[in-house]
């Protein structure tokens, strides 16, 4: 369940014509949403209104109503239902698609409890805002991007009598969270071979998968995020790049499973280290955000520990401004010649 | 170390849980009376309870906190001092959850230890429904009907300070009858509660299980599978479809036998099983279509025979049935096996209908708790010429 990577940084030769069949389209990040999912030939789409999802239910329901994608598109009374609904129905065969946004979220977080371990692969996206002009890929090279959705021996179908999900107590539920992590330690290397796929197959290459590192090689200190921030973070770099600071940016792309090691030698490069995080969890070891907390444990068992910084910014989509960059930027230089800073700082706040 | 007492309460889920629960309770109080800290508690994974089911409460007593907080370091206590169950029909063994196998009654009674029931039975009979054990152990029951009532009702018959007065009786160091006595007047504030208790201390025999007695048998178990044995997805196979049936005489083929759940036999589960009279059936299909665990098998001649590794002993086919008699509950208690009572009809029809006759003319009330508002008013008077019945045996005696 990642985050939904709308507007990827994407390395490629400048101005090089679309591949055949390729298009390029000025679309918004929640209509480029609704676009994969037709040409990832979804089957059950669940909706509920909240901003900004409600753009993306919008857009696949005009694809619906044109006749120009065939699903399911269900409108559920809630999101805890529409959580649900695509879960059963993936355990069918049904490819399935959902989503939501914050307090959404939150509602269906019951749902989300039993879903890895059902080995359900559902996309559900996490609405955030963004504008950008993605070239949308033809309907073939998603074919071959994309296996029929096959459950296998999993399949929920009269064919194939299986129980899924029976009630689970304490002699059972150490062995089913075992199996999920054994899962998970398996992922990191179907998410490289995805990469390698997706690479082979649209001509796109993005480098290492679990994290990109811009203009890190000869950096000081660099700042670490993810989610929405390349774009202020990027020309914020760049501006101080031009006034002489070696500044770089570390971007994750995956939270889990985390890539503790790699990203730890990577970091273990800089003097210090500065870690947005667009997000806030409270009472978290040094009131930090998420993003801060694991990028600290991933350093400790590391030779080189640089300090760390931790950043709270762009809370509720408030946005994270160039000023903003600059100001962290300057705290990390700051720790990086010796002087302490607070393990937290908020930024962008009014105060 | 001090010594730590440990108790059992082996019970019908819903159907007795407030009843395990009042004993539980008053028995860490009577303790700490006595200045012995305690604490009482259900096993964790019966709950959500179900009707029926075997359930457990514990009551985990020490002399002092540290030997408290050592014997509570467990999930279920590995030997009891005292083991109480409240239905007699559960002395078949427990399966309380699929794969939980057959527990025998006195699995966790120590050696010497002591299994208390109310029960109408002997002590002889019980000790041989029970699972044989390696070292003698002792049987003290209490003549009574099982106490059924339900998850929010409780049927006051004093069953609970009965059973408190004999543990005062069987085990006195872990608290005394006037500590327990105590603890009864303050908690209910009823006077007779408190001479129930003294009564039942004073009546209450014990009889010596020895090693020779009891169901020799080999409680069935299940190997629980290992992690990366385990399917991916918490996908289990489904109970496969089913079969027809062969008549034992005649080997004709035909009606319809569904597959059962492999791994939870629901032996235990009954305090009733259903007895047909397949002369009478009419086969009018009532009891099949009602009953909610799919418990019948279809005979190749349309007959239903209750098949009792899925009967829960709920009774609904002995209320639907139409034909006076044909489905008849009887009491648990009055089986030894859970063989086929089709078969055992095709194989010998006179012998099975002189069992059947003998069964039914002879079955005690038994009850599942209220089936409707004020059926236990209605049972009060019958209660109390019971007691006056037994009062006056005593006075003679």
């Amino acid at each position: 369940m990642a985050e939904a990577i709308i507007t990827p940084h994407v390395e490629e030769p400048k101005k090089k014509a679309p591949a055949q069949g390729d298009e390029t389209s000025l679309i918004t990040g929640s209509e480029a949403i609704a676009v994969a999912c037709q040409l990832a030939d979804v089957d059950v789409i669940t909706a509920y209104p909240i901003r900004p999802y409600d753009t993306v239910m919008q857009y696949v329901a005009k694809l619906v109503a044109n006749g120009e994608m065939d699903c399911e598109y269900i409108v559920a009374e809630g999101e805890h239902s529409q959580f649900e609904i695509v879960k059963h129905a993936s355990a069918c065969g049904a490819r399935v698609f959902t989503g939501s946004s914050g307090v959404g979220w939150m509602y269906a977080m019951e749902c989300l409890t039993v879903t890895p371990s059902l080995r359900i692969p559902m996309i559900a996206m996490v609405g955030n805002r963004a504008l950008d002009d993605p070239k949308i890929p033809s309907r073939a090279k998603v074919d071959a991007f994309l296996p029929r959705y096959d459950r296998k021996d999993l399949l929920l179908h009269p064919d194939n009598p299986i129980t899924v999900a029976p009630q689970a107590n304490e002699d059972w539920l150490m062995e089913i969270r075992r199996g999920t992590a054994a899962a998970m330690e398996r992922s990191a290397g179907v998410i490289r071979e995805a990469y390698a796929d997706f690479e082979r197959i649209f001509g796109r290459k993005y480098g290492n998968p679990f994290f990109e590192e811009y203009m890190t090689d000869d950096a000081d200190v660099v700042l670490v995020g993810m989610g929405t921030l390349s774009n202020p973070v990027r020309v914020a770099i760049r501006q101080m790049r031009e006034e002489g600071k070696k500044v770089g940016f570390v971007r994750l792309r995956w939270f889990r499973p985390f890539p503790a090691e790699e990203l730890a030698k990577s970091l273990g490069r800089f003097k210090a280290v500065g870690v947005i995080d667009r997000d806030f969890s409270l009472g978290s070891p040094y009131h930090s955000g998420v993003v801060a907390t694991e990028v600290r444990t991933a350093l400790y068992q590391s030779e080189n520990r640089p300090q760390v910084v931790g950043f709270i910014c762009g809370l509720g989509g408030r946005e994270v401004t160039l000023p903003d960059v600059r100001k962290m930027s300057e705290i990390v230089s700051q720790a990086a010649s010796g002087k302490p800073q607070p393990a937290t700082q908020w930024i962008g706040l009014r105060e | 170390m001090g010594r730590l007492y440990a108790v059992e309460i082996v019970y019908r889920g819903i159907f007795q849980k407030n009843l395990a629960k009042n004993i539980s309770r008053a028995i860490v109080l009577a303790a700490h009376k006595e200045g012995k800290p305690g604490i009482s508690f259900g096993r964790y994974g019966d709950s959500p309870e179900r009707n029926g089911i075997p359930a457990k409460a514990f009551a985990i007593v020490a002399t002092d906190e540290q030997t408290l907080e050592e014997g509570m370091a467990k999930y279920e206590p590995t030997q009891v001092d005292v083991s109480i169950c409240v239905d007699d029909t559960l002395f078949k063994g427990v399966e309380s959850w699929a794969w939980y196998g057959l527990q025998p009654i006195n699995k966790l009674v120590k050696p010497g230890g002591t299994l208390i029931v109310t029960s109408l039975e002997e002590p002889a009979a019980l000790a041989e429904m029970a699972h044989r054990k390696e070292a003698p152990y002792q049987l003290a029951v209490i003549k009574a009907q099982p106490s059924f009532s339900g998850l929010w009702v409780y049927k006051d018959d004093h069953t609970d300070v009965r059973i408190l007065g004999a543990i005062a009786r069987v085990c006195p160091e872990l608290f005394s009858l006037a500590s327990v006595q105590e603890v009864i007047r303050k908690d209910t504030k009823d006077e007779l509660k408190a001479t129930s208790a003294l009564r039942s201390f004073e009546r209450v025999t014990t009889y010596e299980v020895q090693p020779t007695q009891g169901n020799p048998e080999e409680p069935y178990k299940f190997e629980m599978p290992k992690w990366h044995e385990m399917r991916d997805g918490i996908a289990i196979p489904s109970i496969a479809p089913g079969h027809k049936m062969k008549d034992p005489i005649t080997g004709t083929e035909g009606g319809f036998q569904p597959a059962r759940n492999p791994t939870f036999k629901k032996y235990a589960t009954r305090t009733m099983r259903p007895v047909v009279d397949f002369d009478k059936c009419i086969k009018c299909t009532l009891c099949w279509l009602a009953c909610p665990d799919s418990c019948f098998d279809v005979t190749p001649e349309n007959l239903y025979d209750a098949n009792l590794e899925a009967c829960c002993g709920c009774g609904v086919c002995e209320a639907v049935c139409p034909e006076p008699n044909c489905v008849t509950m009887v009491n648990e208690t009055h089986f030894s096996d859970n063989s086929s009572q089709w078969q055992a009809y095709r194989k010998d029809a006179e012998g099975y209908k002189a069992n059947l006759a003998s069964l039914i003319a002879t079955r005690p009330e038994r009850s599942h708790g209220f089936r409707f508002r004020g059926q236990y008013e209605e049972q009060v008077p019958a209660i109390i010429q019971a007691a006056e019945a037994e009062q006056q045996k005593q006075t003679q005696a």
